[in-house]
C-alpha cells in the first residue's frame, strides 16, 4: 500500500463500505472475522451493490456472496492481474484519473527489463536486486518525462499492458483453479467500476498478506484501484482489514523493529545508506521532488524527527547536540519476528526479552522452535490477562523443565474495562474508552509497569552513576524526558501520554494546557515536542477528540467528522483529492468526498490544502501520483505471480519456482518439505468465536462452549481417498512437525484443478494451543519460518503438509 | 423515529414490549431489567477485532455487572459478534483463570511461585540493567549506535495507544531494536 500511495493504511473506513457498487473481499473472511464490518458490506448490498468473495474455501463470507470464485491458496496475483489484463485489453480504465492521477504517462528508463519471471537488476547468487534501472527518464530539470497520450512503448502504461498480457483468463484458471467462465464474472463485474459514477472497494486481510509474495499481493490490488480509478473515493479505496483492536494504533507508535512513532525510520547503520547522524537520517530518508505539482508531504520529516526527539529528550534535546539523536538506538541489521527467533534459536547475545500481551507460542510461525528458542533466554517477562502458552513454554508437553534454565515472571495485567485510553480501528479512528472497574487482584495496567519498568532502570543508573560505578552507556536514560505522572498521582496518567502524543510547546507547561493544534504548527527549533505526528490534533486546545461522541455528519456521507478522532487531521479517506478531478470537481457528484467552492475545500478534510488543480492528489509520494509502476519495492516494481516456497504446483507464469528475492534464511535449512512426502495445501484461518492465539478467548466459557477444539476442514473427495469421516481425529505433519486434531469433512471446501491436476486442502482454525481453559493442537506447529522480502510477514498461508487418520 | 434495542429496555415495564418479545429476558440473560436500574454506565470499545465497536459496560458498586453494544455508536449500532458479547467474561470470568497475582518461575523449577509487586519490578530491573550492561554496544565500526543487544521485546496490538506510544519509547530508550509485534505476523 505504502509503496502504491503512500500510506500503509485501510484507506476509508467502516461505515464508508455503504458507498460501495462492487465490494471484493479477497484473502479476507470479514463475515466471520470483522463481523460487523457486514453490517455495512449488506447496506451496500441493500442499494444495488454485488458483493464478490474469492476465497480458497466457501465460508461465511461467500454465502453472502453475489458471485463466489475459488483460487487456490497464493494465487491471488495471478488472479487479480488477470482482471488487470481484462481491464486493459478491453478498455476499462478511467483514462483521464489513470492519465493524470498515476503514473501510466511516466516513461521508465531504457534499461529496465522483465524477463522470464526477473526483473532487470537481479543478482542471481545473492538473490536480490539492484533496483538503478527500475527509474523515470527525467527532463533537464529533473521531472520525469511523460507520455500523456500513452503510446510511448516505455511509457508505464504500456510496459504494464505488456507485462499484463500474459495473464489471460485461460492461464489464470489453470494457476488459480478458478473456472475461466466465474473468473470473467467477476473480471466483468469488477472493471465495470471504471465509470467515474461506479466504485469497487477491496476489503483484504491477512489471506493476502501472509505470503513470501504479500506485499505484490495487494501491489495488483492497488493497481487495478488506480486503473478503475477507485482510489480516494466514497465506497472505494483499498480496506485492510485489522484483526486486533489496536493493531493500528500499535503499528502507527512504531512497535517494529524499523518505524519509531508516526512511521519515521528507524535509525540503521547497514546496507548503502548508514543513519549515522541526524544529517545522514535526514538525507537518508527524506524524499525529494523537482516537481513543484507535487505536494511531497514527506519532506516534514526532518521536522517530525526533532518534534520526537524533543518529547524524548526535552531539555537535553538541543540543536547542539543534534537533539539527542546519536542516544537512539541503530540496527545494525534486520530484526523481523522470524529474525528475532532464528538469532535466539542459533544462541545470541540475547538474554532477554519482554513479551506484552503476545502469545508467539501459539501465534508464531513454527511455533514449536519458537519455544524451543525461549530456552535460550535467561529470563523472559510476560505481562498478560491470562497464563499463555508462552508463559508456561517451559512446561509444554514433552518438555522437561528441569532441564530449561529460563527465569520467568508473568504479569497480571488489567483488561480494557480496567484502565483508561483511546485504541485505533481499522479505519484510523482513535476512540477513548473509559474504565468501568478496578483490575482482579493485584492486576495493574500496562502504562503503570512500563512507567514503573523504566523509572526503576532510570534509579539504579542514577545510583551506579553517583557511585562512580561503571555501566553502559546511561544517557539515553538518564536524558530521557519522561513525565507521565501529575504531580498528586502515584500512577501515570494516559491523559498525560495522549497530550504527549499529540504535542505541545515545549517552552510552556504542556499540563497547563499548551496544546498544539496539529502538525501543521510543529517547529523544526525545538520551540514543540510531539511524541507521534501523526496524531497530532488528537488531544489539543479542544480538548480530547478522541472521545468525541457527536452524531452530526454535515457530510450525510456518515463521515462522522465529530465522533472520535481520525489520523491524519481527522481525515476520514485518506487520498481523497484523488476522487475530484483537477478543477475540484467530484468524479461522482452522487457520491462526493470533497469539492471546491471556488473558495475553499468542502465535504471531508481535503488531503492537502492546497486549491484545486494547484497540486497532485497523492502527497505522500514524491511524484504526487499513484504508482503503478512502483520502484521502492525489493522483489520487482509489478505484481508478477511466483508460487509459495511449498508449493504442490510448478510456476507455469516463469521459470522462478517461488519468489526470486526471497533468500531463505540459513537456520531453516532442512525445515522445507516438498509433494514426495506432504501432497496437499496446508493453510490457516480463524473463527469468530476465537480471536488470534486464543488466550482472550479460550478462557471465556460463552466462547468455549461455541467452539470448544482445534478442527481442520477438508473436502469430501480428500477424506474418502484417506478413509477419513467427519468427526474423526487426524494426524497432519508438515516438515516442521505434526498434529492431532479432528477433521471436519464438508463440501464448503473442494479440489481444485491446477495446471492439470486436482489438488486439496487442509484447512486448519490456529487459535488452540496447550494452556488456557479450552485447549486443542496448534496450526503454527506446522508453518514455515519464511517470509515475504519487503516485510518478512511469514507465509502462513501455503504450506506443504499430509494428512491421515488417527 | 424506530425503537432500538435499548429504547425496547426502556419499555421493559411496558407489557406490549414483553410479550412482543416474549420478555426481554431472553436477549439479555438478565433475570431482570432492574438489574441494570441505578447502575453506572461507561462506554468502552471491543478489545477484539479492529472495527472498533462500542459496548456499553454498567458496573455496580465498582463491579461490572453488564456489557451490551451502544446503539449510539455509528459503526456498530448496538450490534456485538460472539466475541464482543463475551466481553463480559473477561471483566467477571467464572473460570477464575485472571491473573491476579505475580507468578515467578526459577531457573529449572517445576512450578510457579508468587510474587509481590515490589520485589517483581526489583529482580525485573536487576535483570534489564544486568543484561544492558552486558550487552550494550556504544560504538560501532566508528558509528555511535547506543545499541543493547541482549534485550528484546514483542507485543502490544491489545494495548491502548499511550501504552504502546510509551512502550516504544521505554524500550527504545533502553537500547532496543529487536523491538515487533503482531504486525508483524
Amino acid at each position: 500500500m505504502a509503496a502504491s500511495f503512500g500510506r500503509g493504511a485501510m484507506t476509508n473506513h467502516w461505515i464508508d463500505i455503504q458507498h460501495a457498487d462492487v465490494i471484493l473481499i479477497i484473502g479476507s473472511n470479514a463475515a466471520e472475522n470483522h463481523p460487523i464490518s457486514f453490517k455495512w458490506v449488506q447496506r451496500a448490498r441493500d442499494k444495488g451493490g454485488k458483493l464478490i468473495s474469492v476465497d480458497p474455501r466457501f465460508t461465511r463470507t461467500s454465502s453472502l456472496a453475489d458471485l463466489y470464485a475459488p483460487i487456490r491458496p497464493g494465487t491471488d496475483i495471478a488472479f487479480i492481474n488477470g482482471i488487470i489484463n481484462y481491464a486493459l485489453q478491453n478498455d476499462l480504465i478511467q483514462k483521464e484519473y489513470v492519465v493524470k492521477y498515476t503514473n501510466a504517462a511516466y516513461l521508465i528508463d531504457p534499461a529496465f527489463s522483465f524477463n522470464d519471471g526477473i526483473f532487470s537488476g537481479y543478482n542471481f547468487a545473492e538473490r536480490k536486486y539492484d533496483k538503478k534501472t527500475w527509474k523515470y527518464q527525467l527532463d533537464a530539470d529533473g521531472i520525469p518525462l511523460k507520455d500523456e497520450s500513452l503510446q510511448n512503448p516505455q511509457c508505464v502504461y504500456q510496459l504494464l499492458k505488456k507485462f499484463m498480457s500474459r495473464y489471460t483468463p485461460e492461464k489464470v484458471s489453470a494457476v488459480t483453479g478458478c473456472p475461466v467462465d466465474t473468473f470473467l464474472k467477476v473480471a466483468e463485474l469488477y472493471t465495470s467500476t471504471h465509470k467515474p459514477d461506479r466504485v469497487a472497494t477491496i476489503m483484504y486481510a491477512m489471506g493476502a498478506t501472509q505470503h513470501t509474495i504479500g506485499v505484490q499481493n495487494i501491489r495488483a490490488y492497488g493497481i487495478l484501484q488506480m486503473l478503475m480509478g477507485n482510489m480516494g473515493m466514497a465506497g472505494g479505496g483499498i480496506n485492510a482489514l485489522r484483526g486486533e483492536s489496536n493493531v493500528q494504533g500499535s503499528t502507527d507508535h512504531g512497535l517494529l523493529w524499523h518505524i519509531l512513532p508516526g512511521y519515521l525510520d528507524a535509525p540503521k547503520v547497514f546496507g548503502p545508506k548508514k543513519d549515522t547522524d541526524l544529517k545522514a537520517w535526514m538525507a537518508n530518508n527524506t524524499p525529494t521532488t523537482k516537481d513543484s505539482m507535487s505536494v511531497n508531504w514527506l519532506q516534514n520529516k526532518p521536522k517530525y524527527m526533532i518534534n520526537l526527539l524533543k518529547a524524548w529528550f526535552g531539555d537535553n534535546a538541543t540543536k547542539e547536540n543534534d537533539f539527542g539523536f546519536d542516544w537512539l538506538p541503530k540496527a545494525s541489521k534486520p530484526h523481523a519476528h522470524v529474525h528475532i527467533y532464528e538469532e535466539l534459536y542459533a544462541g545470541s547475545k540475547i538474554e532477554g526479552m519482554i513479551l506484552m500481551g503476545t502469545n508467539p507460542v501459539v501465534g508464531g510461525p513454527n511455533a514449536m522452535k519458537e519455544a524451543r528458542s525461549l530456552e535460550k533466554l535467561n529470563w523472559l517477562v510476560c505481562a498478560d490477562l491470562w497464563e499463555t502458552e508462552t508463559s508456561v513454554f517451559w512446561k509444554r508437553p514433552g518438555a522437561n523443565p528441569k532441564a530449561i534454565k529460563t527465569e520467568v515472571f508473568l504479569l497480571p495485567m488489567a483488561s480494557s474495562v480496567e484502565k483508561e485510553g483511546s485504541v485505533s480501528n481499522s479505519g484510523r479512528w482513535a476512540q477513548w474508552r473509559y474504565k468501568a472497574q478496578n483490575p482482579p487482584g493485584e492486576a495493574i495496567t500496562d502504562l503503570e509497569f512500563i512507567d514503573r519498568l523504566f523509572r526503576s532502570v532510570r534509579k539504579l543508573y542514577e545510583d551506579d552513576v553517583k557511585a562512580g560505578k561503571k555501566v553502559a552507556n546511561p544517557d539515553p536514560i538518564l536524558k530521557a524526558y519522561w513525565n507521565f505522572t501529575p504531580e498528586d498521582h502515584h500512577e501515570p496518567d494516559p491523559h498525560m501520554v495522549a497530550k504527549e502524543i499529540n504535542g505541545f510547546e515545549w517552552e510552556k507547561n504542556f499540563e497547563h494546557g499548551d496544546q498544539i493544534e496539529n502538525f501543521t504548527k510543529l517547529t523544526d527549533d525545538g520551540k514543540t515536542a510531539c511524541g507521534c505526528w501523526i496524531y497530532s490534533g488528537s488531544y489539543n486546545e479542544d480538548g480530547n477528540n478522541m472521545a468525541r461522541r457527536s452524531k452530526k455528519d454535515k457530510t450525510k456521507m456518515g463521515m462522522y467528522h465529530q465522533w472520535a478522532w481520525a489520523w491524519p487531521m481527522n481525515r476520514r479517506i485518506i487520498y481523497n483529492r484523488a476522487s475530484v478531478n483537477m478543477k475540484g470537481e467530484p468524479w461522482n457528484p452522487k457520491k462526493p468526498v470533497i469539492w471546491w467552492d471556488g473558495d475553499e475545500w468542502k465535504g471531508d478534510v481535503p488531503d492537502g490544502p492546497a486549491p484545486a488543480g494547484k497540486k497532485l492528489p497523492f502527497i505522500m509520494i514524491p511524484e504526487g501520483v499513484a504508482r503503478l509502476f512502483a520502484p521502492t519495492l525489493n522483489d520487482g516494481p509489478f505484481p508478477e505471480h511466483y508460487e509459495a516456497v511449498e508449493s504442490v504446483t510448478r510456476n507455469v507464469f516463469n521459470s522462478q519456482q517461488y519468489n526470486p528475492a526471497v533468500s531463505l534464511l540459513p537456520g531453516t535449512a532442512g525445515e522445507y518439505g516438498t509433494t514426495a512426502r506432504f501432497p496437499y495445501i496446508g493453510t490457516s484461518y480463524r473463527v469468530t468465536e476465537h480471536w488470534q492465539a486464543g488466550a482472550m478467548t479460550r478462557n471465556l466459557p460463552w466462547l468455549d462452549e461455541l467452539v470448544p477444539d482445534m478442527f481442520c476442514e477438508i473436502s469430501p473427495s480428500l477424506a474418502a481417498k484417506k478413509g477419513i469421516k467427519h468427526g474423526d481425529k487426524v494426524i497432519i505433519s508438515s516438515q516442521r512437525g505434526s498434529i492431532e486434531t479432528y477433521a471436519l469433512v464438508t463440501d464448503r471446501v473442494q479440489p481444485l484443478k491446477v495446471n492439470g491436476q486436482m489438488v486439496e486442502m487442509v484447512g486448519m482454525v490456529w487459535h488452540f494451543g496447550y494452556a488456557g481453559h479450552a485447549s486443542g493442537s496448534t496450526c503454527n506447529f506446522l508453518t514455515p519460518h519464511c517470509g515475504d522480502p519487503n516485510t518478512f510477514i511469514p507465509e502462513y498461508k501455503v504450506f506443504l503438509v499430509d494428512i491421515r487418520k488417527a | 423515529m424506530p425503537i432500538t434495542r435499548r429504547d425496547l429496555f426502556k419499555l421493559s415495564g411496558v407489557t406490549a414490549a414483553g410479550t412482543f418479545l416474549g420478555g426481554v429476558t431472553f436477549l439479555t440473560g438478565c433475570k431482570s431489567t432492574d438489574k441494570l436500574r441505578g447502575a453506572k454506565e461507561s462506554t468502552t470499545i471491543c478489545p477484539f477485532c479492529g472495527v472498533g465497536c462500542s459496548i456499553i459496560v454498567s458496573s455496580r458498586d465498582g463491579k461490572v455487572i453488564n456489557a451490551e453494544g451502544d446503539p449510539d455508536h455509528p459503526i456498530n449500532e448496538g450490534a456485538l459478534c460472539s466475541k464482543g458479547m463475551s466481553l463480559y467474561q473477561i471483566a467477571v470470568n467464572p473460570v477464575k483463570r485472571r491473573l491476579d497475582k505475580v507468578y515467578y518461575r526459577k531457573p529449572f523449577a517445576e512450578e510457579w511461585e508468587t510474587l509481590s509487586w515490589d520485589d517483581a519490578i526489583k529482580m525485573i530491573t536487576q535483570r534489564v540493567k544486568e543484561t544492558r550492561d552486558r550487552t550494550f554496544v556504544e560504538k560501532e565500526n566508528g558509528i555511535t549506535v547506543n545499541r543493547c543487544d541482549g534485550l528484546a521485546g514483542f507485543g502490544g496490538a491489545a494495548l491502548d495507544n499511550e501504552e504502546c506510544y510509551v512502550w516504544s519509547k521505554c524500550a527504545r530508550l533502553l537500547g532496543i531494536t529487536r523491538l515487533e509485534h503482531q504486525a508483524r505476523l
